[in-house]
């Protein structure tokens, strides 16, 4: 475990942003201690102070991880969240997509949100931001980014992508093996 | 106004117990249709006896006409019978005569016999009679009469059946030819019959039918039962091989009869065990077990309860999930669920968190619920151990052996996420499910480990409690995994139950006793068998500081105190075993321990491995063990330092001081596994001192033991010459012991050094005997100067 340098933090708040926007003070700023981002193997871990410096007596080899995995860095250093990011994302998330009943699973199997699938939308979702998805109960099922703003959204027809797949709940269970 | 704002909405309590709750009440018939049943005399209602009082009337009436009419004598005596016929079509007259002749022959018993007979019908007759008459008789008769007509032939004997037949027997003229002139009571009856409703008649056959159907084949079982009542003990080997898997379970069933009272029912020439042999043989047919496995349930359980448990271990367990209380509540989730088409329940009062699937139109592991982490799936017997556990909230909580994570993420959702949950596993594929399961149910308190278990406490202790469900042969859920029933062999067992207790030990080690809230371990299994189970927990209430508590689960049978030769501590009562028989969940154990010291009895500390190895050479049958032992003793002899010898040299007084006690407990009872740890070179000290000084006072078993015990080390060792001294000693020394225990010994002590490779069983014992006795009054020794 180690802290990330300060580009990469840099480039996980930047990703983290378009997401949850200037919330993402509350992920650090919490009222239950304090909390930090650690790095391993390139993997971002969103852990409390507490449980980190317990954890400093395991081997690193032999830790497998700890806290909540956000995501990973690429080769070429970027950053890509992780569907097991969605317990932080989605109670701060900004930008909101439901789904209607019948996408619901079509997206749950990893595919993109056409116009026709669009149970409601948030107001003022610009193009290509992040956004979260969730079904019409109000569970939210996976993350992506806007195809269309939500002007562009109202005029289009039933068929073009209003949203990009990016993760989704289904992950657990179709990808567990490599879910870090 | 407007629309009424739903404030509370979803928190609608519900009062009282609900509409479901309200019972219906049972099921009642019309009397009409009730009474049939039992007797073809219906209680008629008012009106209905009114029509009969009046249809009787203007039957006597024409009686009187006809009788005015014919007034023959031949005719009076059956009249009664004959009159009736009159109502009945013009046809059937015909043959009337002919059944009059029949009926000469034998008079009725029923009717009047003086001459109020001619037009007076008893009166229960007159009551039965019906509104509806032979007119209305429907057009399958015909078939339906040469059915009964067999029938009826068959059953001439059945007395009780009779007068349903009479009612039946005479719808139809041609019919009347075959109508059994034997049946006494026919005649009496036969008016009645005309005014039996077509469907009654029906169902009258129909009922006769079946009781001839029902007595047919009462009559065959009784000839089967005949045939095998007594089982014949089969005498050959051919036998035991028996063809159809039926046979194999009637044979079952009948052993079981013998052995359940065994002195009436035996056949004098075989013993119990023969019979126990055959059985044992049979059930692994018919149930496809190996015989070693075969051999342990029937040690674990009586007869009875035994085939009910390899039967219930056929059977699939209900699908249980448990909720995430960390993401939803129960109550939200059934309705999500039942919204989805899934029906369940509740799985009882014990747990709040628990539901049973009865059916489902989805599959329960891929709900958008379940990937949301709303429920986990997860059997019964997994939220034993962590409701034994009882977790507090900001406690540190280790599950040593976690894969795949449901009990760890049930400890983390009870803590609430707070505190810290280091979950470990040992297999790193399986602790990707870990991280999967805690990802999607949303533990953010754990850290996730992938190491063996029995090394954690050299990287972190002081945790507050531990869990421990260790991995095990699996004979309790059978039914999740059929290949146990052949795969496992006492070679399986034994590395089990070794690692097990390797890990119950580091287990121990990581908690910290002095926890203000904590200090608890919790020890589980899904295995059914003691060897796993109660003796590892024994083991670590020798090596360790720790004692058995109450588990705070109010159901479960108790564990075993006394199994077969072993006798675990008193306390195992407080331990629980689940079944598949008793408690409808997989067979399970859990354990409960209070670490109530941190310090590790000092006589282990340095050699926790090499016990363990020593123990399970103990175990070892076979003169493997014996040799095993010595090279280890070997070792150790060279390893020994004079610190300890010191120590020991003590421990050889101390048992003097506890020697009696030693010789009560009998040396088989106190288990002390710490035999080979001892260092030869104090033994030789000991031996030196203890022997010469018991030979003076009067002499114990242990002390002669002792020192065939280091006898039998030096036998093997590679120091010949000292050897020598050493033997000379040892059997001079025993030959002035008077005592003839001591006596027997020295034989065996000299035949030893003669052929150290042929030991006699006895021996081996004896041996054992004397190592835990040393090994037991060492421990007093030190324990007292403490």
């Amino acid at each position: 475990m180690k802290r990330l340098s300060e580009e990469r933090t840099r480039i996980l708040f930047e990703k983290l942003s378009k997401y949850i926007g200037s919330n993402i003070k509350l992920l650090i700023e919490r009222p239950d201690g304090l909390y930090c981002f650690r790095e391993q193997k390139d993997r971002v871990y969103y852990v409390s102070e507490k449980i980190l410096k317990l954890s400093s007596n395991i081997p690193p080899e032999q830790l497998v991880s700890i806290g909540t995995c956000f995501g990973k860095f690429t080769k070429s250093n970027k950053f890509r969240l992780h569907i097991t990011a969605l317990n932080y994302l989605a109670p701060y998330a900004q930008c909101k997509i439901w789904l209607k009943p019948s996408t619901e699973q079509q997206f749950l199997y990893g595919h993109h949100i056409t116009k026709s699938g669009l149970g409601r939308i948030s107001e003022n979702i610009e193009k290509y931001q992040g956004v979260v998805i969730y079904n019409m109960q109000d569970l939210p099922l996976g993350f992506g980014v806007a195809a269309r703003s939500t002007t562009e959204c109202k005029l289009a027809d039933p068929l073009t992508a209003v949203c990009f797949h990016q993760a989704d709940i289904g992950e657990y269970i179709r990808s567990e093996e490599d879910l870090l | 106004m407007g629309r009424k704002a739903k404030f509370n909405e979803g928190v609608l309590v519900k009062k009282g117990p609900g509409r479901k709750s309200k019972k219906q009440k049972d099921p009642s018939l019309p009397r009409a249709l009730k009474d049939d049943e039992t007797s073809p005399n219906k209680k008629l209602s008012r009106r209905q006896k009114l029509r009969a009082r009046k249809r009787d009337q203007q039957l006597k009436k024409r009686q009187e006409k006809q009788k005015l009419n014919t007034a023959k004598a031949s005719v009076q005596k059956n009249a009664r019978t004959h009159i009736p016929k009159k109502q009945f079509s013009e046809e059937s007259e015909s043959d009337e005569d002919e059944e009059l002749d029949n009926n000469v022959i034998r008079p009725s018993t029923k009717g009047f016999s003086d001459d109020n007979k001619l037009w007076l019908t008893p009166k229960i007759n007159s009551k039965v009679q019906h509104e509806s008459s032979g007119e209305d008789i429907s057009e399958n008769e015909d078939s339906e009469d040469e059915m009964e007509q067999s029938v009826n032939e068959e059953s001439e004997a059945e007395d009780s059946m009779e007068i349903e037949q009479d009612n039946l027997s005479d719808t139809d003229s041609d019919q009347r030819d075959e109508f059994s002139p034997e049946n006494d009571e026919e005649e009496g009856d036969n008016d009645d019959n005309n005014e039996l409703l077509p469907i009654e008649k029906q169902s009258i056959r129909l009922r006769k039918k079946e009781a001839l159907e029902k007595k047919l084949a009462n009559e065959e079982m009784q000839l089967n039962i005949a045939d095998q009542e007594k089982f014949v003990f089969p005498s050959k080997k051919e036998d035991l091989e028996v063809q159809s898997l039926q046979e194999v379970q009637q044979r079952i069933r009948e052993i079981m009869a013998v052995l359940s009272d065994f002195s009436k029912l035996r056949d004098g020439s075989h013993s119990r065990q023969d019979y126990l042999k055959i059985l044992k043989h049979d059930l692994c047919t018919y149930y496809s077990y190996n015989d070693f496995l075969m051999e342990k349930i029937l040690e674990v359980f009586p007869l009875s309860e035994a085939l009910e448990f390899l039967e219930a271990s056929e059977v699939q367990r209900p699908l249980t999930i448990r909720t995430n209380s960390l993401k939803t509540r129960r109550r939200d989730l059934a309705q999500a669920l039942i919204n989805r088409g899934v029906n369940l329940d509740p799985i009882g009062k014990w747990s709040k968190v628990g539901l049973v699937v009865y059916s489902s139109q989805v599959p329960m592991g891929a709900t958008p619920e379940y990937l949301a982490g709303h429920y986990i799936i997860q059997g019964a017997s997994s939220l034993l151990p962590v409701m034994a556990l009882a977790p507090q909230e900001n406690e540190r909580v280790l599950d040593l052996a976690a894969a795949p994570g449901g009990k760890a993420s049930h400890i983390a959702a009870i803590m609430k996420n707070t505190g810290v949950l280091f979950a470990n596993d040992v297999n790193s594929d399986r602790v990707k499910a870990v991280v999967g399961n805690f990802h999607r149910l949303g533990v953010v308190n754990s850290v996730i480990t992938c190491m063996d278990g029995r090394k954690y406490p050299d990287f972190i202790k002081g945790f507050d409690r531990v869990l421990l469900d260790a991995p095990c042969t699996g004979t309790g859920v059978v039914a999740k995994d059929q290949s146990v029933k052949t795969s496992k062999d006492e070679v399986d067992i034994q590395r089990c139950y070794n690692l097990q207790r390797e890990l119950l030990l580091a287990a121990i080690d990581c908690v910290n006793a002095n926890s203000s809230t904590g200090g608890y371990i919790v020890y589980s299994t899904c295995s059914v068998l003691p060897e796993e189970n109660e003796w590892v927990v024994d083991y670590a209430l020798k090596k360790r500081n720790v004692k058995l508590v109450s588990t705070g689960l109010d159901f479960g049978t108790e564990g075993f105190v006394n199994y077969r030769h072993h006798r675990f501590h008193p306390t195992m009562k407080s331990t629980r075993r689940f079944y598949p028989h008793t408690h409808n969940m997989d067979g399970f154990f859990v354990a409960k321990l209070k670490k109530f010291s941190n310090l590790i009895p000092s006589s282990d500390k340095s050699k926790d491995g090499e016990e363990i190895e020593d123990e399970a050479n103990d175990i070892l049958i076979g003169s493997d063990s014996e040799d095993n032992n010595a090279e280890e003793a070997n070792k150790q002899n060279k390893n020994s330092t004079s610190s300890n010898k010191k120590r020991k040299r003590g421990d050889g007084e101390g048992n003097k001081i506890v020697n009696g006690i030693s010789a009560i407990n009998g040396g088989s009872k106190v288990k002390k596994h710490k035999g080979l740890s001892d260092k030869p070179k104090n033994e030789k000290v000991k031996k030196g001192k203890s022997q010469s000084e018991g030979n003076k006072t009067v002499n114990s078993i242990s002390d002669i033991n002792g020192g065939n015990k280091v006898k039998k080390h030096k036998g093997l060792s590679d120091k010949p010459k000292n050897e020598k001294v050493k033997k000379g000693r040892g059997e001079s020394e025993g030959n002035k012991i008077v005592n003839s225990i001591s006596d027997i010994n020295g034989g065996h002590k000299v035949k030893k050094h003669k052929g150290p490779a042929k030991n006699t069983k006895n021996e081996k014992v004896k041996m054992k005997n004397n190592l835990k006795q040393k090994k037991m009054s060492k421990k007093r020794n030190i324990t007292q100067k403490k």
